[in-house]
C-alpha cells in the first residue's frame, strides 16, 4: 500500500519536472532512427532476412540506448531527496525502507514500461505492410525489460550513495558499461576466466532473447542482478544507523 | 505515565560524541524548550527520538512506546519538522500534503477533510494550488509545520521552528506553536533564549551533548539571580554618585557601564537579595539633584543564565 504511495508521487515528480519527457522522446527518437535505417538497409541488400536479421539488430541497437539512458531516470531517486533533506521526512514517517525503495524503483520501471510499450509501434507499422513474428519480438522485449530493470537497480543503489545527481548518473554508466564489456576483450584471459566473464557479461546474457530464445540461465542472470542492487540499496540506506547521516 | 521518557539516551558517531547520557521525562501538554549552541547535540537527541537513527545505547520511550523496538509506532505517534524545512520543492502545497497524510496512515476517507483543516490551521488555504518552490520561507515553515500536524501526533518535534523567519513570521509561527502545545506535547530546539521563555513550559539545556538544566524558565531565572541587579541613569558628580549609593544598606555594589556623553550616565547597581532599594536609591538621588532619568530592576536574561551554566559546568557544580 505504502509502496503504491510512495510509486505514485515518484511518477508525477518524473512527469512534472521533465526528466520522464526528456529520456522517453530521446529513447523513441534514437531507437526509431536505428529501426528505420536498419529496415532500409535489410529492405535493399538483405530483404530475405528480414523477419528476423531486422528484429535482430534493431534490438541490438535499442539496448545501447537504454543502457545510456537509464541512469539519466534512476539519478534522483535519493540523490534527490538527500540534497533536499526530504529523506529525513520519509525516515521519520511511519515507513518502512524496504516500502521507499521498492516504490522508486517501481516507479522508474513504470517510466522503462511505458518507453517500452511506445517503440511497440515499430512492429505494428511493419505489421501493416510486411508479416512479423510475433515470437522473437516478444522475447527481444522481455530481455529489454529485465536488462531496463537492473539497470534501475544499480542506478537507485548508486543514487542512494550521494547527494549529487550527476555523480549518481556518472557511476551507474560507469557500473553498467564494464557490465557490458567485461568479456570483449577475449585476448587477454584463459579460457576459463572468459567462460566467468561470460557468465557476468550484461551483453553476453541479451543475446537469447533477440534470437528469440528464453534461457532460464539469462533470465535469472537479470533477476538476481536487480535484486542485488536493491539489497545493496537496503544496506546504503541502513549505514545512517551508525554513520549519522541520511 | 509520562509522553516521552528517555533513559540514558546516548550516540556516539564512531568515536565523536553526539549526546551522552541523556535522562528526562515530558508530560503530555507540555511544550519543552531544547536550548543549546549549535553543535551541542540538540539535532541528534531529536533524531533519536524521532527514530531517524536509533541511539547507542539507552532508551526513550514515547507514548509507551520504545523507540529502538518499536520505531514504527513511535513515528506513528510523532509529527517532526527537521532543522532544514525540507519540502518537495517542485510540488503544490495540496498534494504535497496529501501525499504525507497517506504516508502517515489517515485513512483515505478522513484525508481530503483533514488536508483541509491543516492548512486552514496554518494559514495556507489561499496558497493550496502554489508550487511550494514558489512560496516564501515563513509560509515554506507552515507547509513544514502542516506536514508535521498531519497524522494528528500526539507529540510535535520542531527542530528551530523559527529560525531565518522575520519578526512577525517569528510571532506568527510561536503562537500556532502555543496553541497546539494546549492540546499535544511539544518539543523545540532552538538557540535563540528569548524563543523558549516566551514559548516553553521548561527548559532543558544542552551543552557539549549533556544535559545541565532542567526547569522552568522562571525557576532558571531565579536559581540565577541571586543578586538582583538595577540600572541607574542620573546625571551628577560620579565619584559622589557612586560613594553615596554604595553607603546605602542592602547595596552591594555600584559601576558607572556607560562612558563617554555625559547625558548619557549609567550605572548598574547590585543589590542583596530581597533588600528593598529601589525608592531609597530614587530618594537619594532625587535630594541631592542628580536629574534622575531611569530606574529600573534589570532583569537577568536567558543568556546570562546560559553562560553562567555553562560555566558552573566548566568550573565544577555550583550549590544551589
Amino acid at each position: 500500500m505504502l509502496i503504491h504511495t510512495i510509486a505514485r508521487r515518484e511518477l508525477k515528480a518524473y512527469f512534472t519536472s521533465l526528466i520522464a519527457y526528456t529520456v522517453i522522446a530521446t529513447f523513441l527518437a534514437v531507437s526509431g532512427y536505428f529501426f528505420y535505417t536498419n529496415m532500409v538497409m535489410f529492405v535493399m541488400f538483405v530483404g530475405s532476412d528480414v523477419r528476423l536479421g531486422l528484429w535482430q539488430q534493431t534490438f541490438y541497437d535499442m539496448r545501447f540506448v537504454l543502457v545510456s539512458l537509464m541512469p539519466l531516470l534512476t539519478m534522483r531517486l535519493f540523490a534527490e531527496e538527500k540534497k533536499l533533506g526530504t529523506i529525513e521526512l520519509l525516515f521519520t514517517s511511519p515507513l518502512q525502507d524496504v516500502d521507499i525503495i521498492l516504490g522508486k524503483y517501481l516507479a522508474s520501471v513504470l517510466v522503462l514500461v511505458l518507453m517500452l510499450v511506445l517503440t511497440v509501434l515499430y512492429p505494428i507499422l511493419l505489421a501493416i505492410v510486411f508479416s512479423v513474428d510475433i515470437g522473437p519480438v516478444a522475447t527481444g522485449y522481455l530481455g529489454l525489460f529485465l536488462m531496463g530493470s537492473a539497470c534501475i537497480a544499480c542506478g537507485l543503489f548508486l543514487s542512494s550513495l550521494t547527494e549529487n545527481q550527476i555523480v549518481a548518473a556518472m557511476a551507474t554508466l560507469g557500473v553498467l558499461l564494464l557490465l557490458w564489456f567485461i568479456d570483449w576483450n577475449e585476448g587477454i584471459a584463459g579460457a576459463a576466466t572468459i567462460r566467468v566473464l561470460h557468465q557476468l557479461s550484461f551483453s553476453e546474457h541479451f543475446l537469447n532473447f533477440i534470437r528469440g530464445v528464453i534461457e532460464l540461465d539469462d533470465v535469472v542472470y537479470y533477476v538476481s542482478l536487480t535484486v542485488l542492487f536493491l539489497c545493496c540499496t537496503a544496506w546504503s540506506l541502513e549505514s545512517r544507523k551508525w554513520r549519522g547521516r541520511a | 505515565m509520562y509522553t516521552i521518557e528517555a533513559e540514558h539516551l546516548t550516540k556516539f558517531y564512531g568515536s565523536a560524541r553526539g549526546v551522552v547520557d541523556l535522562s528526562f521525562t515530558v508530560e503530555r501538554g507540555e511544550i519543552v524548550g531544547f536550548l543549546g549552541p549549535n553543535g551541542s547535540g540538540k539535532t541528534t537527541t531529536m533524531r533519536m527520538l524521532t527514530c531517524f537513527f536509533p541511539p547507542t545505547s539507552g532508551t526513550a520511550r514515547i507514548c509507551g512506546h520504545d523507540i529502538v523496538r518499536e520505531p514504527l509506532a513511535v513515528r506513528r505517534a510523532i509529527g517532526y519538522l527537521p532543522e532544514s524545512v525540507p519540502l518537495y520543492l517542485d510540488m503544490p502545497v495540496r498534494s504535497y500534503l496529501h501525499f504525507f497524510a497517506e504516508v502517515k496512515g489517515v485513512p483515505s476517507r478522513q484525508r481530503r477533510q483533514r488536508v483541509e483543516e491543516t492548512m486552514q490551521r496554518c494559514g495556507l488555504e489561499q496558497y493550496a494550488h502554489r508550487l511550494i518552490r514558489k512560496l516564501s520561507k515563513g509560509y515554506r515553515q507552515r507547509v513544514g509545520i502542516a506536514q508535521a500536524l498531519l497524522g494528528d501526533p500526539e507529540v510535535l518535534i520542531l527542530d528551530e521552528p523559527t529560525i531565518g523567519l522575520d519578526p512577525r513570521q517569528i510571532i506568527e509561527i510561536r503562537n500556532l506553536i502555543k496553541e497546539l502545545g494546549s492540546s499535544r506535547t511539544v518539543i523545540l530546539s532552538t538557540h535563540i533564549l528569548p524563543e523558549v521563555s516566551m514559548t516553553c513550559t521548561r527548559v532543558m539545556i544542552i551543552h557539549e551533548g549533556r544535559l545541565i538544566a532542567i526547569d522552568t524558565p522562571d525557576n532558571l531565572m531565579r536559581r540565577i539571580q541571586q543578586t538582583p541587579r538595577i540600572l541607574l541613569r542620573a546625571h551628577g558628580p560620579e565619584h559622589e554618585l557612586i560613594r553615596t549609593l554604595a553607603a546605602l544598606p542592602n547595596v552591594r555594589s555600584v559601576q558607572r557601564t556607560s562612558t563617554g556623553a555625559a547625558a548619557l550616565d549609567y550605572y548598574q547597581i547590585d543589590t542583596e537579595p530581597d533588600g528593598q532599594v529601589m525608592s531609597e536609591i530614587a530618594r537619594v538621588v532625587v535630594e541631592a539633584g542628580w536629574q534622575l532619568q531611569e530606574l529600573r530592576p534589570l532583569d537577568i536574561t536567558l543568556e546570562q543564565i546560559f553562560i553562567q551554566l555553562i560555566t558552573d559546568e566548566q568550573t565544577g557544580p555550583r550549590p544551589c
